[in-house]
């Protein structure tokens, strides 16, 4: 069987399948995006946010 | 009848149409005359509005009449702009651009600069100027970790109340109460500053053009006036201030707080430092919307590619298929 049949009959076959892995996905993607962007943003901006320069101002409270 | 010209008329346009990107029957010539004559009347431009005479003189004399009315009100051409005697002395100097690290449409604000101009401010500006928008709470996890912040709140009083006796009290700053006031009032405020009222400086760098630029410039441009410009007792000269004379004299000079994390406090540090901690509170959600802007433009323009994608897609079989009409061979 070929990749797309394969494809069908995993997830668009049944609706009961379907709906739900629209649902996880969109949720994977939406955590997965926003770590991506995250992760770009904190190193493109590096050493300026609260967070980079936090430990000159807070001793660790162990 | 009209039925029948509406089709030939369907007709004639698809055929054009093929003419002009694919090859047409051979037959086409002939019988375009044919068909054109029969459906001619109901192809001939009906007379408009758009082109009637009258609207000509109507829109002429609207036009011709508004300008004139302008001209009339405000003594000068529309959209020309007339010839006037304001100089830069009485606009201010133009701010030159400066190259704030947080200027780019993906450059967060410098935190550690917020933090020292917070410095500056408490130490220098909150002597004239109030910050009415900012709490103490707004610092936590921006310039100060919350302990700090609790800490320098309780270092000023603030009133409250009434308690069960009716009375109000004096008690240490909370989190959630907002920066000290330097006056009590507007009136205060102008008696100590030979009438001139130092501004609210939350929203600053919102209020004024130029923005950040100007502040910067305003904080450093001091000078003496050039020759021939008097300023009035109590004003000092800084080009940058419409009409050159402001009431606040220079505040900053080098040395004249000293940064905790060893930065030199000169002169243009400190009017940078202040300047980006005013813009932080003019707009403390920058960071925040510069990083949902990136998000948004990223999944936006995926949609957008998907969604012309599959229009393309869709209109494929219309945009492609070819119409040619083959006239019936018994036509007289
Ligand atoms: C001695 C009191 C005093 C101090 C200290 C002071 N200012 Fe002012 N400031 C004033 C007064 C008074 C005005 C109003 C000037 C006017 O309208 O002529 C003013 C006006 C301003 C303006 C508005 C200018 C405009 O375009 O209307 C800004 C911005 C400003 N100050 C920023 C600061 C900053 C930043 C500091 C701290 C580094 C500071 N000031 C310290 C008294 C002071």
């Amino acid at each position: 069987m070929s990749l797309a049949n394969n494809f069908y009959n995993l997830i668009f076959k049944r609706n009961s399948v379907y709906v739900p892995v629209v649902f996880a996905s969109a949720f994977a993607f939406g955590i997965g995006f926003d770590l991506g962007t995250t992760a770009f943003w904190d190193s493109w901006n590096k050493g300026k946010q609260w967070k980079d320069i936090r430990h000159n101002y807070v001793q660790q409270e162990e | 009848m009209a039925s029948k010209a509406t089709t030939a008329r369907t007709l004639l346009r698809s055929s054009a149409w093929s003419t002009s990107s694919r090859t047409a029957a051979p037959s086409f010539k002939q019988s375009f005359g044919a068909r054109f004559a029969s459906t001619q009347s109901s192809t001939a431009p009906a007379s408009s509005v758009f082109t009637s005479g009258a609207t000509l003189a109507a829109a002429t004399g609207l036009t011709v009449g508004s300008i004139a009315w302008y001209t009339h009100l405000y003594g000068e051409l529309p959209l020309i702009g007339g010839v006037s005697a304001s100089s830069l002395a009485d606009n201010g100097l133009h701010p030159a651009e400066h190259p704030w690290s947080h200027k780019g449409v993906l450059d967060s604000f410098d935190h550690a600069s917020i933090r020292r101009g917070y410095q500056v401010y408490r130490e220098v500006c909150a002597a004239c100027h109030s910050l009415d928008r900012i709490a103490w709470r707004n610092l936590v996890g921006v310039s100060h970790a919350v302990d700090e912040v609790k800490e320098m709140a309780a270092e000023v009083e603030y009133e409250d109340g009434p308690n069960d006796q009716g009375e109000m009290f004096q008690r240490p700053g909370k989190l959630s109460d907002y920066m000290p006031k330097p006056y009590p009032n507007e009136e205060a405020a102008r008696a100590g500053n030979a009438g001139a009222l130092p501004p609210d400086l939350s929203l600053i760098v919102k209020a004024r053009h130029g923005a950040a630029d100007y502040v910067y410039s305003l904080l450093t441009g001091y000078i003496d006036p050039p020759a021939g410009v008097t300023v009035r007792e109590g004003l000092n000269y800084n080009p940058y201030f419409p009409g050159g004379a402001i009431a606040m004299a220079r505040v900053l000079f080098d040395g004249l707080v000293e940064y905790p994390d060893g930065t030199p406090a000169t002169t243009s540090q400190m009017a940078k430092d202040v300047t980006t901690f005013l813009h932080w509170a003019a707009e403390p959600e920058h960071d925040e919307r510069k990083k949902i802007g990136l998000q948004a433009l990223i999944i936006f323009g995926s949609l957008l590619t998907l969604s012309l994608y599959t229009k393309r897609f869709k209109w494929t079989p219309l945009k492609t298929r070819k119409i040619v009409y083959v006239p019936p061979k018994d036509a007289h």
